[in-house]
């Protein structure tokens, strides 16, 4: 089962070699995310309106390894951005990918960028 | 344990970089907690139990080095080597390697079936061999030899296994060491009522069996026939590294250490369950934790912090759900004071109080069945606090009203120890509070890590936290979260009066921040209540399940539950549900509530789902919400010969009446035709019961984990009154309960009781009931179906997809059959 999460592993901005065109910015729910497809892999994308900021994050949690990030409802925690698995609710920072309520492995974050309305996210390969 | 809590003493003090710490381990998993060895037996997830994940080590700068065992010491050239051969050098050694189970040397103890009760392997080994003895023989059993602390437990974990448990002790009592016999007796009857057969006073002679263990010989007549023996008869110290070396022993084992916890050689020292202190091998987790923590402080050079002379042996624990506890000195000879006794068999109850002769101070006890007070008791032992005038009060409760035997915790010295895992003082709990480092109960565990052991300390620690926060004048309330520091209902209330429409409003109005999880659902709950708007106008504060109006599934497929009001249904609807279920392969269930559970639909599937439930005529069931759900019937007077009047019909109005209606947590009704109760409508949040007269209504009932039966709110009504009465309830449990409170525990939580509720909703004590049933009338107008809205809508179905750039589903998904159905593959 460790296959799923493995294939998973955080790229900084400095690493992208990809910067893939996952849709428009005005397809993506205001404060949610949606599940990107890149390459066999699911990339959960989240459009932090209130914050004015973008996140992607590996899709699948490590809780119970189901590809259902995409569809957590984002907010903050003492001022860190985050993410909350609708499973059980185990929440993840979506600066660091730090799982905030338990010992969780890390989840696996990507960089995002918006250029002329059309949103990006890096990949190193 | 000991050694990882070595370790992260050593970080926490955070000496400066001239160590390297290398800690080495036989098993091939980093430290794990043992004291909750028996949980493996629920998740089987080994992880769960670990002390630290393995990148802790590695973030700390601790090399860990797993599965290689330690095998020779040369002390003059401060070398160690292990088994495959490996040499390192060393300034100081620590020995943490605890103790071994004890196996007595009897005939046949190596059989097959015959196990130790230590290690996650020797519990696998355990369950792989229960699982083969069960399918051999659905009646197999288990005999545990020791009827002590650890043996009790491996006792829970066998009958959890599904054999036949039977527990097997040499002394005369069971848990010799922390109970006298009249304990042991109420926790035999205790243990026995559970269906654990105990067996005291048996020395077992041979194990039986020809090649696996099929029985144990106790005497010429007398055995036990068993299929698997689990032995915890103790311990012994796992010292041979340090005899090899010639360490100073003791008689019976153990490496001797002194109050600083060294060996007889300086720079090796010894920790936990291997190092004799004193005389005695301490096998708890809290003496251990103290002689890791001076360990530390010695090797870097503290030399003042020694280990306590007298070391406090008392435990507490919930032994397969029984509390027992015993502290101080239990038994207390006759010589030293004077023993009080309560017992109660009939409830399995025993408490006993050790004091001093002239009653002034208190000794040690022993509590069985109830250890609620044990924290008090331990605390005045501890302290030696001065005992109330009626000592008999400490075990019996305070009898004349309104007093307690015990006054609070805020009532101990500051030096109290609240929580002897951790060693941490009231002081250090209160004082973080008293000087502004910490604000509430989350920072006080932050900052002393009280309360993260064994968890027994916890209602101290809340309770010392909320007294300390009362005592600066800050009011503890339930506050919703960061972001809201209101409770529900104020919250409620604000919205309301400042006519907010949606989660940004409420947050710019009256939060900070940009919300949680905690905090969305909720206002969208109260949105919803306040002008029954559907899931479907802010689907991202939506929870889970709302957000995609179905209810998400262990593999995050999703269930699909169309409303059958009052579980009426015509063959045609009937025929359609099977259809599309059998259209979209989804596993079909008859659920609780009189209606149909369409399991394992995908994403993208549920609007053409819908779309062809919603022209058959159906709604959406609203089994994703926190909102009302079924209204159970029974036939009632139209076909059975017993009814009084017309269930069915009556479940179909109240059901029609209310759905959609969001509440702060699920609705429940039942409609009975007589008092047989078909419907079980007492168990359910309103219930209504025909009788002679007209109807009978009950509130507030509960099945699920707390069962609670409704109470009567009102007799003998009318169909008419019944909706009024109803109405009124509703709402005003709608604006007045906390999150995700079920009608039940709201109405235990309401000041008067079910007396207070007659008086709001039948007498009108509050002058509310207008306003109650005009927002009740508002809400019910305002009912539209929220799937009917996504099937005439396109742009609302764009949400039911798994990807946004590809319309291909989630290829994760794995299905395996089952009884000619499917289910999601295990995790």
């Amino acid at each position: 089962m460790d296959v799923l999460t493995s294939a998973y592993k955080t790229v900084k901005e400095s690493e992208v070699n990809v910067w893939f065109e996952v849709a428009n910015a005005g397809d993506f729910p205001k404060d949610g995310g949606v599940c990107v497809k890149y390459k066999g892999k699911q990339i959960a994308v989240y459009n932090f309106t209130r914050k004015g900021t973008w996140y992607a994050c590996q899709n699948v949690c490590p809780h119970k390894l189901e590809m259902v990030l995409s569809r957590g409802m984002i907010g903050d925690e003492n001022g860190i951005p985050k993410v909350a698995c609708p499973m059980h609710k185990k929440t993840f920072s979506l600066e660091t990918g730090e799982n905030l309520n338990g010992d969780l492995d890390s989840i696996a974050m990507y960089p995002v960028k918006v250029e002329n309305n059309i949103v990006y996210v890096g990949f190193s390969e | 344990m000991v050694g990882y809590k070595f370790c992260e003493k050593f970080v926490a003090i955070q000496v400066d970089g001239n160590y390297k710490l290398t800690v080495f381990g036989e098993e091939p998993r980093p430290a794990y907690d043992r004291v909750h060895l028996s949980e493996f037996f629920e998740n089987q997830d080994a992880k769960k139990l670990e002390l630290a994940p393995l990148n802790w080590y590695k973030e700390n700068n601790i090399e860990l080095i797993t599965g290689e065992r330690v095998s020779a010491i040369q002390r003059d050239l401060k070398k160690i080597r292990t088994s495959s051969g490996k040499e390192y050098t060393y300034d100081y050694l620590v020995l943490a390697t605890g103790s071994l189970p004890f196996v007595p040397p009897i005939d046949g103890v190596d059989k097959k079936g015959v196990f130790v009760y230590r290690t996650i392997e020797d519990l696998e080994g355990m369950l792989a061999y229960a699982g083969k003895l069960k399918q051999e023989n659905p009646e197999a059993k288990a005999a545990v030899l020791g009827g002590g602390l650890l043996g009790l437990e491996a006792a829970k974990a066998v009958m959890d296994m599904g054999l036949e448990p039977h527990v097997v002790e040499f002394a005369p009592k069971l848990m010799p060491r922390q109970l006298d016999s009249r304990a042991s007796d109420v926790l035999k009857l205790k243990l026995e009522s559970l269906g654990i057969n105990i067996h005291l006073n048996k020395a077992t002679r041979k194990i039986l069996g020809n090649g696996s263990i099929e029985g144990m010989q106790f005497g010429e007549n007398d055995s036990l026939a068993t299929d698997m023996l689990v032995i915890s008869a103790g311990i012994r110290p796992r010292d041979e590294l340090a005899k090899s070396c010639n360490l100073a022993m003791g008689d019976r084992g153990g490496v001797v250490v002194n109050n600083k916890m060294q060996t007889s050689d300086p720079s090796i020292y010894a920790i936990g369950e291997v190092a004799l202190y004193n005389q005695m091998i301490y096998g708890l987790v809290a003496p251990g934790y103290e002689m890791a923590d001076i360990a530390v402080e010695q090797i870097i050079g503290n030399s003042d912090k020694q280990m306590t002379e007298d070391i406090d042996m008392s435990t507490k624990l919930k032994l397969i759900g029984v509390d027992v506890a015993s502290f101080g000195e239990p038994f207390m000879p006759a010589e030293k004071g004077h023993s009080i006794l309560f017992e109660n068999k009939t409830k399995y109850l025993y408490k006993r109080i050790n004091v001093s002769h002239d009653g002034q101070k208190l000794l040690g006890g022993i509590l069985i069945g109830d250890a609620s007070d044990y924290n008090m008791l331990h605390q005045i032992y501890l302290n030696g606090m001065d005992l109330p005038e009626n000592v008999e009060d400490l075990i019996l409760g305070a009898r004349s009203e309104g007093e307690s035997s015990f006054g609070s915790a805020m009532s101990l010295p500051d030096t109290a120890q609240i929580c002897s895992c951790e060693n941490v003082l009231k002081q250090d709990i209160c004082g973080g509070l008293l000087d502004g480092k910490t604000a509430n109960l989350k920072g006080v565990i932050a900052q002393t890590k009280a309360t993260t052991g064994c968890g027994g300390c916890k209602p101290m620690v809340t309770e010392l936290v909320n007294e300390t926060l009362k005592s600066l004048g800050q009011e503890v309330k339930e506050t919703i979260c960061e972001h809201f520091e209101y409770t529900r209902q104020e919250l409620y209330g604000i919205l309301k009066v400042k006519k907010v429409q949606t989660f940004d409003e409420a947050i710019d109005v009256c939060g900070k921040g940009h919300g949680c999880e905690t905090c969305k659902p909720l206002i969208a709950s109260i949105l919803a209540s306040l002008y029954n708007d559907t899931a479907n106008k802010e689907v991202v504060i939506q929870d889970s399940n709302d957000k995609f109006l179905a209810n998400i599934q262990r593999n995050g497929t999703y269930s699909v539950v169309p409303r059958i009001p009052g579980g009426e249904i015509t063959p045609e609807k009937l025929i359609v549900i099977g259809e599309v279920a059998k259209k979209y392969d989804l596993y079909t269930k008859i659920t609780g509530g009189q209606r149909i559970d369409l399991f394992g639909a995908e994403l993208h599937e549920l609007p053409a789902i819908w779309k062809t439930l919603i022209e058959a005529g159906f709604e959406s069931g609203h089994a994703y919400g926190k909102s009302l759900r079924t209204v159970k019937s029974c036939v009632g007077s139209t076909w059975c010969r017993y009814g009084m009047d017309e269930s069915v019909s009556f479940a179909i109005e109240l059901e029609n009446r209310y759905k959609g209606l969001r509440s702060p947590h699920k609705l429940k009704g039942g409609v009975s035709g007589c008092i047989r109760e078909c419907a079980e409508a007492r168990g359910k949040d309103f219930g209504v019961i025909a009788v002679e007269g007209g109807w009978n209504l009950y509130v507030c009932g509960n099945g699920g984990a707390t069962p609670k039966h409704a109470l009567l709110l009102a007799e003998q009504i009318d169909n008419e009154t019944c909706i009024k009465y109803l109405d009124r309830f509703l709402m005003y449990y709608i604006r007045t309960a906390a999150p995700l409170m079920r009608t039940a525990a709201w109405l235990d939580k309401l000041e008067g009781g079910i007396e207070q509720l007659k008086q709001v909703v039948v007498h009108d004590s509050l002058n509310i009931a207008d306003e109650l049933e005009q927002e009740m009338e508002q809400l019910v107008d305002a009912y539209e179906c929220e799937w009917k809205q996504i099937v005439e809508d396109e742009q609302l179905q764009g949400r039911f997809k798994h990807f946004i750039n590809s319309e291909e589903s989630d290829d994760n998904l794995v299905f395996v059959p089952m009884r000619e159905q499917k289910m999601p593959k295990a995790w």
